[in-house]
């Protein structure tokens, strides 16, 4: 095999791979956002006495968690405008996205839920607050840390999944690496700097997590 | 809806050849990836400093990854470097290293949560350290590999839609072939999402299963 590297190419388009990059952060993080939150509220909806709530929540789940996101996506953008609901590329993927994040947050809110000893409430009962205090001051801040290691792998991993925004033409780094792949045939190139920039921003989202866990120590 | 009704009826087999082709891919990258977990989870473990070292790179590069970035990395570039796969190869070639460095890593989390003691009683009856792998440590470390080992196959199966991308005709390609041809796009749309969660419900309720029949009984 006689192949020569020639990297040039990809230093004069790397400008998008980054702004590719820096998209794909974005989408991710603005669905962890959303989904953080519509999570803690089904998670404790869930946790709710109404029979049917918890009941629809969890069908929620593991009809989310057990589709692929690929197909999640090609509904929400080709097949909801057909009813009217019709987004952007970005938007529509951000939407699928968020509808994915929520599910798999739910779970991780629901489980830290669960794991949360019953002494603390008793213990917030007992210094006279009540019930929306409790799940204020005492439930949401463990919750929040115990949860922290979870949420942060979640994370890494909408991030990984950003990639198949590319199907939909979303402009971020796959779509970009394909891109310059198809008009520069400088594939081992392309590929080797696109797969090394996802694998440098994972690792230093998940060197910051550990820190940020190291911060607040568990309770 | 009568329409969508012969529709599905006409296409039927299409659809079937595709499930077919998405578990053949998914349980061939299955196996395989299990091969390498096995082998790289066992050296990272056990092996010297320089076996460790490549194989953690190899595990941390895959998983810092996205699949998708997997599968369009194997189809362009082991073409340029002379390795003549078609599109399922090169799909199934993506899929594995995927699912090796997964199991790996579980693969070495099992492995390590046993017990040195375990080690020396083994090593104390005089086995040879392949007989103590594969008698002793190997046998408990499965029971905590299966339900993740299952897991791991969900996600393999849904990961198998990105191959519709490079073209390999598996259930969501041939779906989408019927949604260019009737333009039913929500409805054959959800008809590859309901089969898709009709298998990896199935996996997940086995793997529930094997949670429950592995479980060390309580107390023990």
């Amino acid at each position: 095999m006689s192949y020569s590297f020639h990297f040039g190419v990809i230093w004069d388009n790397f400008d998008r791979l980054l702004a590719g990059l820096a998209l794909g952060l974005g989408l991710a993080l603005v669905s962890i956002a959303i989904g953080a939150v519509a999570g803690l509220l089904l998670a404790f909806a869930g946790a709710s006495k109404v029979r049917i709530l918890p009941a629809l929540i969890a069908a929620y789940v593991t009809v989310i968690r057990n589709t692929p996101i690929l197909v999640i996506v090609l509904i929400v953008y080709f097949a909801l405008p057909q009813f009217g609901f019709r987004l952007g590329k970005i938007e529509s993927f951000v939407f699928s996205l968020t509808i994915y994040a929520t599910a798999y947050l739910t779970e991780v809110f629901r489980a830290g839920l669960a794991s949360i000893h019953s002494g603390m409430i008793d213990a917030g009962r007992a210094i006279g607050l009540r019930r929306r205090q409790i799940a204020l001051l005492v439930i949401f801040p463990i919750l929040l840390r115990n949860s922290l290691p979870a949420l942060g792998s979640t994370f890494i991993s909408l991030f990984k999944d950003t990639s198949i925004a590319a199907a939909i033409a979303v402009p971020e780094l796959t779509f970009e690496a394909r891109k310059i792949n198809v008009e520069t045939f400088r594939v081992i190139e392309t590929w080797l700097v696109a797969t090394a920039l996802y694998v440098v921003t994972c690792s230093l989202i998940a060197a910051g997590l550990r820190r940020l866990e190291r911060r607040f120590p568990r309770f | 809806m009568e329409r969508f009704l012969i529709e599905l009826w006409t296409v039927r087999y299409t659809l079937l050849d595709g499930l077919i082709r998405t578990i053949g891919v998914s349980a061939t990258a299955i196996v395989i990836g299990s091969a390498i977990g096995l082998v790289v989870g066992g050296t990272l473990t056990y092996g010297p400093r320089s076996a460790r070292w490549p194989c953690r790179f190899y595990v941390d590069v895959v998983r810092g990854t996205p699949v998708l970035v997997l599968v369009l990395t194997s189809f362009y570039v082991l073409a340029i470097v002379g390795i003549d796969f078609t599109a399922v190869q090169a799909g199934i070639f993506a899929l594995s290293i995927f699912c090796g460095a997964h199991m790996s890593e579980i693969v070495r989390g099992a492995l390590q949560a046993i017990p040195y003691g375990q080690t020396e009683a083994a090593k104390s009856i005089g086995l040879t350290f392949l007989q103590t792998l594969r008698l002793v440590l190997l046998p408990q470390a499965l029971r905590q590999i299966l339900p993740v080992w299952i897991n791991v196959a969900a996600e393999l199966v849904k990961a198998s839609t990105l191959l519709s991308i490079i073209g390999v005709g598996e259930l969501l390609l041939r779906t989408q072939e019927i949604i260019g041809r009737t333009f039913m796009t929500m409805e054959f749309y959800l008809v590859a999402g309901g089969l898709y969660f009709a298998v990896n419900f199935g996996i997940e309720r086995l793997g529930k299963y094997a949670e429950r029949r592995f479980a060390l009984p309580a107390g023990s």
